[in-house]
């Protein structure tokens, strides 16, 4: 059944109509609004690399129904944190540490360590590990976004 | 209609990335692609920009940064004022594939020679211009000057919007490495303020005007044969295109992403059984009992045979090394339009050139009626699923008429990616009475092929044009050993078969023949008494392995002694092994120390930290060196801790991330590495070398923690604790 849903994406007051509930909000954000941050990399909640916050809290938007929304509620993606221009202290942090190799899953770790820098502001390495967890690089980049987490905790 | 797209611009359209194209006319105006040509490689405008056109693409491994450089260095231009076009048939000369830690090697120093032509065509054209010996002049900032001082001419003023029309001349004067500025520093990436912002545009990012979405259901077992469709299973899904069958080729298409994957997975469809996979349990025998089509020796030194018989102390063991997948984070992707007769895919290949000629024999076409873009995708590590899916996405945009995306889920990704082939060494050696090695001998069983076209899965299951032959990659090198032993005798043993469509995955057989080598060495320094770098040294006559040895000790405190460490009497034990190699005996030379802690009730390895010595010659940028190494080593340490293909007598089974684990964040070791900068020699690979030496470090390292052999990867928790249980 067709539905239309209102939201505030990175600031943006947004209508998103889907013709089936139960679509995640990946899809959307990704085809409906053309943004780029989020990414499908398991469509299981496994990897991390499509998660967004969702009213300030990291979610995985590949299994997060447009029915479990409701209107209203904020969707930050990694563009709503920052641009190229004006990075966010992560995203700076990043480019620092030049913590990228191939970069698909550099958004959910982006995402994941802001909502945890909101949380606890000076993580510990094993903090920052373990907030890490379940978001998987497979380029082998642990310990330049470790490093990356630690430096954005500073400034 | 004669004519060909030549140039992609990024359109925001309704709030989508839309690709687009300028038609430019074929023929006279069509640019150089042949690789013996400057202009095939670069161009420099009236302003002075400078696009170089490259082959080689940037798997996510930063060398489009380090070809930037190299280019800028030697034509003496401004970073800036370079821009880097990768892997477009249209547009860039065929280097070969981004594989085999080739692209500084080769690709880079081909586009080094074209700049050095051009930059030499630049001198001549500006002695000519302002009428002045050549030998008075100087390139600096994109300009030729007088080297007495006074105005110069920008390169964009001499060259215009002509082209040099000069072959690569192998004797022009290349740039003196004393003199570089650029080449040899860690220039950040350019990619990576947009990778961090979300501006970056991944293959799975591309969106074509008109553009549908498709999704492929593969047989639920690997070669079954497709009964029946039901298409009226998913008539009701919203904007629902078609389904569409060609042999065992099943595909639904529809308008939204969101609808295709709803199709998909409500398509109703009936396959044949099938059971021709062995039995994992078994795969060791199978290997064994898989017919050999022929030997290869790598290496044949004295009478081995001979010298074992004859040895004081002889050893033997079995190591083996599982099936692999690439494990990328995206699963992959492709678009293609098929318009006029002219086929354009947008793909994450790592060969566009020879997936062009691939999806044309799929297809029926002329080559040159396909063009293969390079669009980056999520690290391939090898040859992934990223042509699969571009061949995917050229099926059905013949099938349907429109542009189509072919995205891949994780369960097509791990399920059928073609897979790093089972490999199974036997090593014997001797030792005379004082511990001198006096014979060494290996049996490889490993695969038939060597690096090539991968058949795509789409023209196997729709049964069109296809290769037949398999190719895992060059996995015979590092079989033969890079110390003098007085008998050495090495072969491999080529099969017919092996169970899954093979292919390279990141240091494809280096990194299995490595580490049996380099463990069983460690057997014997064992077996010796010896400190395993005191025999290692006493074997190796090679200068520059030496030093790499000597640097190595330093960076990781190394004490010596033989293993194993003993006396540790608590519930975690920890040791330290090394491992070192010349890849594939001619380039890149590699050392490694791992720190391991073994937890004996849990059988729990940690990696705590790796040392690695590293010497590819010439370095191109230090800190894009050491991320490449770093991602060597945790990928590495993931592979031998943690992974391993599992599968029924169907097909796959480890389908995601909880069946397929890699390492974590608690779990990624420390790197420590020393690189040995050698600005006056050839740059040799980086990519892949370093995780040759990782397992044989991490089994050596458990050795000396705990007095027990690991001879079989992945070192998983039940293994270790079975392995400490036979003490």
């Amino acid at each position: 059944m067709a539905s239309t849903l209102a939201l505030h994406v990175n600031g943006r007051e947004v209508e998103i109509h889907a013709d089936d509930p139960d679509m995640p909000l990946l899809y959307a954000l990704r085809d409906e609004l053309g943004l780029h941050g989020p990414r499908f990399g398991c469509g299981l909640g496994q990897c991390g690399a499509c998660t967004v916050h969702v009213d300030g809290k990291p979610v995985r938007a590949c299994v997060t129904p447009l029915s479990a929304l409701s209107a209203g509620q904020s969707v930050l993606t990694l563009e709503g944190l920052g641009t190229p221009e004006r990075p966010h202290k992560i995203q700076q942090a990043f480019i620092d540490e030049q913590a990228v190799q191939c970069g698909y899953c550099i958004n959910g770790m982006i995402m994941q360590s802001a909502a945890l820098l909101e949380t606890q502001p000076s993580p510990s390495e094993s903090d920052i590990r373990a907030a890490l967890a379940h978001n998987l690089c497979r380029c082998g980049t642990h310990q330049r976004i470790i490093r990356a987490v630690a430096r954005a905790a500073r400034t | 209609m004669n004519q060909m797209l030549s140039r992609r611009s990024l359109l925001q359209a309704a709030g989508a990335l839309v690709v687009s194209f300028t038609l430019v006319p074929r023929g006279a105006e069509a640019k150089s692609v042949a690789a013996d040509e400057v202009d095939a490689f670069l161009a420099i405008d009236t302003q002075g920009l400078v696009t170089v056109y490259s082959g080689k693409v940037d798997l996510g491994t930063g060398v489009r940064t380090a070809l930037t450089q190299i280019a800028a260095e030697e034509l003496d231009v401004p970073l800036a004022r370079v821009t880097v076009i990768e892997g477009d048939t249209a547009l860039t000369p065929d280097q070969g594939p981004t594989y085999g830690s080739l692209s500084i090697q080769n690709g880079g120093m081909q586009i080094r020679r074209a700049a050095a032509t051009a930059r030499a065509a630049l001198l001549r054209l500006a002695a000519t211009r302002l009428g002045v010996p050549e030998a008075d002049l100087l390139t600096a900032d994109g300009a030729v000057r007088p080297r007495a001082g006074g105005e110069g001419i920008g390169y964009g003023a001499l060259i215009g919007a002509g082209g040099f029309a000069l072959k690569l001349d192998k004797d022009a004067p290349a740039k003196s490495p004393a003199s570089y500025r650029v080449v040899g520093t860690s220039v950040a990436r350019l990619d990576i303020p947009d990778k961090v912002t979300g501006r970056f545009t991944f293959m799975q990012d591309v969106r074509v005007e008109g553009m549908v979405h498709a999704r492929v259901v593969r047989p639920p077992a690997l070669g079954a044969t497709l009964l029946e469709v039901d298409e009226a299973s998913v008539q009701a899904i919203p904007g629902m295109i078609k389904v569409v069958r060609v042999g065992n080729f099943l595909a639904v298409v529809a308008e939204s992403e969101w609808g295709a994957i709803r199709a998909a997975r409500a398509l109703k469809a009936r396959w044949s059984d099938w059971d021709g996979l062995p039995e994992q349990a078994r795969l060791w025998e199978h290997v064994r009992a898989t017919k050999v089509v022929k030997d290869d020796v790598t290496s044949n030194v004295g009478d081995a045979p001979a010298a074992l018989a004859a040895g004081a102390k002889r050893l033997a063991a079995t190591y083996d090394f599982p099936i692999h997948t690439h494990g990328s984070i995206g699963p992959s992707c492709a678009v293609a339009e098929l318009r006029d007769g002219q086929l354009t895919v947008w793909t994450a290949s790592q060969m566009t050139h020879a997936l062009r000629k691939q999806i044309a024999a799929m297809l029926g076409m002329k080559s040159d009626d396909v063009r293969c873009i390079y669009v980056e995708g999520a690290g391939c590590y090898g040859r992934n699923g990223h042509e699969d899916a571009a061949g995917d996405a050229a099926l059905l945009a013949r099938e349907t008429g429109r542009p189509v995306r072919v995205q891949w889920s994780r369960a097509d990704e791990h399920g059928w990616d073609p897979k790093g082939p089972p490999t199974l060494i036997d090593l014997a050696g001797a030792l005379d009475a004082d511990g001198s090695v006096t014979a060494w001998q290996s049996n490889f069983f490993i695969p038939q092929g060597a690096a090539g076209n991968v058949p795509l899965v789409a023209a196997e299951l729709a049964g069109l044009a296809h290769e037949t032959a398999m190719a895992p990659g060059n996995i015979i090198q590092n079989s033969a050993l890079p110390y003098a032993f007085p008998a050495i005798r090495t072969v491999c043993h080529r099969l017919e078969t092996t169970p899954f469509r093979p292919s390279w995955i990141r240091t494809p057989g280096r990194m299995q023949n490595t580490y049996a080598n380099e463990c069983f060495l460690d057997e014997l320094a064992a077996a010796a008494g010896a400190d395993p770098i005191a025999l290692r040294r006493r074997y190796l006559k090679d200068p520059r392995g030496l030093e790499l040895i000597e640097r190595l000790v330093a960076l990781s405190r190394w004490q010596p002694r033989p293993s194993p460490a003993g006396g540790q009497t608590g519930a975690v034990q920890r040791g330290r092994g090394v491992s070192y190699v010349k890849y594939e005996l001619v380039r890149t030379y590699i050392g490694a120390v791992a720190e391991v802690e073994v937890d004996r009730a849990s059988g729990t390895i940690h990696v705590a930290r790796v040392f690695v010595a590293h010497d590819c010659g010439q370095i191109i940028n230090p800190d894009g060196l050491r991320n490449q190494i770093e991602g060597n080593v945790i990928q590495t340490v993931s592979r031998v801790l943690k992974e391993e293909l599992t599968f029924d007598r169907s097909a796959v089974t480890s389908l995601d991330w909880a069946s397929y684990p890699i390492l974590t964040f608690p779990e990624a070791p420390e790197v420590v590495i020393d690189l040995i900068d050698r600005p006056a020699e050839k740059p040799w690979g980086a990519g892949e070398p370093s995780a040759a030496v990782i397992p044989a470090a991490i089994s050596n390292a458990v050795f000396d923690a705990t007095g027990v052999r690991l001879r079989s990867v992945p070192y998983t928790p039940a293994r270790v604790k079975a392995a400490l249980g036979t003490i």
